[in-house]
């Protein structure tokens, strides 16, 4: 009988619901945590797996060996490596294509790169505007190691103590 | 507000045609209203946002300027003018047309008799309140007719919601009226509003308090708005008795919702808190300074209030069960409404409280 009238009290006063509204309303008058994006970033892990590119020793050489580690370990089949033997006799790709449709972004290509040549780097924000460009070809992978060479060494310095 | 506009202008008013007269009346209540439904729109997305520790729209500007996204509207309504009105093949072209219009006429035909302020409204007439209440009512048309014009399951079953929902509190507001009735003796917007006047002591809200929660509460089902959204639960029929419509049809559709909010929240201003009347009538602190006046900006402020309240109810509340809805609407307002009728009825009878004379 308590309980019952308790009750009727409880549901006739709206006790409940004004509960629940002044929790919105203190909500509504807090400090809003809205990043505004393209002004304002979150910050990134150096773990962060965006774009690939591949890295070249510090004298100009390519690093990748074409063990094949990280075809073989691709989950999604998106790379593509053709081997041939340079004039010097080194074991290098004549083919090197990732297919950023199929490519899932694991970062598994990268823990398997015994030589640290194949990484992925911080960029997110790109896009392909024509059918076929979503292949990233050996050149442009260089390509973009070469321009981000520091940003990469950066962040894997950041990360080797844990590695 | 009649003593700033110069002695030519009110000549040039006398001069016009009466219909004329009244076409402008018109044009200066829609026109201002229009822009506050799109405007509510925008303050919906703000509040909730807030409420959601966001920020909401905050990008389309005007002229280059972002004015913290005060153009989001206009570009909302020129984007859904822009788009095709699609008619499904099997739907009946001429309901599925119509429909739309009916939900959106009520909303806006029941402004002829509100009152903005004293002396301030379309036309006076003294079955104000039983034209609102009859205007109002019409609003379930559309949205059956939406629903079964669309042929669509989704549309169907949501309109039979609807249908039920608004038919029930329509019960409940109808009650909560005669009680407002009673109190003011007067069926005419205006003079319940006048019977309100002396201060904030003699708003109906206090004698009336149980029937004023079950009016904004009904209010807010029948406009179908969150927690009493059923009819457009997206988790279980998509948007509801809207789902086939698309660009300019929609948006009309969508008009009539909001304008049913300020139209909702308006007529609770108008009866139950003093409409355009000051809270501090009679105070000795605010005597004979712009306060104690009688203004429009009261009537919109408390409107503004509602209509907050109503975007406050979405941020806060999930949706009711349908049968909750239900045993709401019959089961506690319904009572509540009839059990308040007859204390009131022995409080007049017994001259107490407000009625002492």
């Amino acid at each position: 009988m308590k309980k019952t009238i308790a009750h009727f009290i409880k549901s006739f006063t709206f006790w409940e619901l004004l509960k629940g509204l002044s929790v919105t309303l203190r909500y509504f008058f807090s400090r809003k945590i809205t990043i505004q994006y393209p002004e304002e970033k979150t910050p990134m892990s150096p773990r962060f797996r965006g774009l690939h590119a591949q890295r070249r020793y510090a004298n100009g050489e390519e690093r990748c060996i074409a063990c094949k580690l990280c075809e073989a370990v691709c989950p999604a089949l998106a790379i593509t490596i053709d081997v041939e033997e340079r004039e010097d006799g080194s074991r290098r790709t004549s083919r090197y294509d990732i297919d950023l449709f199929k490519c899932i972004y694991c970062g598994f290509c990268e823990e398997a790169c015994p030589v640290d040549a194949i990484v992925e780097t911080h960029i997110f924000e790109y896009h392909f505007e024509e059918k076929g460009t979503q292949i990233m070809t050996k050149d442009k992978l260089l390509e973009i190691g070469d321009k981000y060479e520091t940003e990469i060494a950066a962040n894997k310095a950041a990360d080797a103590k844990y590695r | 507000m009649i003593e700033f506009i110069p002695e030519s202008l009110i000549t040039f008013w006398n001069w016009l045609p009466v219909y004329i007269q009244i076409i402008a009346k018109i044009v200066l209540i829609l026109v201002p209203l229009m822009l506050s439904v799109a405007y509510v729109t925008y303050a919906e997305r703000k509040v909730i946002g807030a409420m959601q520790v966001r920020i909401g729209p905050n990008r389309v500007g005007f002229f280059g300027f972002r004015l913290w996204g005060l153009g989001q509207p206009i570009a909302d309504a020129v984007k859904l003018m822009m788009k095709e009105v699609i008619l499904p093949t099997k739907a009946n072209k001429f309901l599925f047309l119509t429909a739309p219009v009916l939900s959106i006429a009520p909303a806006l035909a029941a402004w002829a008799v509100v009152p903005f302020d004293r002396g301030m409204a379309l036309t006076e007439i003294n079955a104000g309140l039983l034209y609102v209440l009859a205007l109002t009512s019409i609003g379930v048309y559309g949205v059956i007719i939406a629903g079964w014009a669309s042929n669509s399951k989704y549309a169907i079953l949501s309109a039979l919601r609807a249908g039920a929902q608004i038919v029930a509190y329509e019960i409940a507001m109808g009650f909560a009226l005669v009680g407002v009735l009673m109190a003011s003796g007067s069926l005419n917007l205006s003079d319940i509003v006048e019977g309100q006047a002396g201060g904030m002591a003699n708003w109906f809200v206090w004698p009336l308090l149980p029937l004023f929660f079950v009016y904004f509460i009904s209010g807010v089902a029948e406009t179908n708005r969150a927690p009493f959204d059923v009819a457009e639960g997206e988790s279980e029929i998509v948007a509801g008795f809207h789902v086939e419509y698309s660009g300019m049809a929609f948006a009309v559709f969508f008009l009539a919702e909001y304008a049913n909010i300020i139209l909702i929240s308006a007529l609770t201003a108008l009866m139950f808190l003093g409409g355009w009347l000051s809270p501090f009538e009679n105070m000795a602190f605010a005597q004979d300074s712009f306060l104690a006046e009688t203004s429009l900006l009261w009537f919109a402020g408390k409107t503004a209030f509602f209509i907050f309240c109503f975007l406050w109810f979405r941020a806060t509340f999930p949706r009711y069960r349908y049968d909750q809805i239900m045993r709401l609407g019959w089961k506690v307002f319904i009572p509540v409404t009839i059990v308040w009728l007859f204390v009131e009825a022995l409080m007049l009878v017994a001259k107490v409280g407000p009625w002492a004379v």
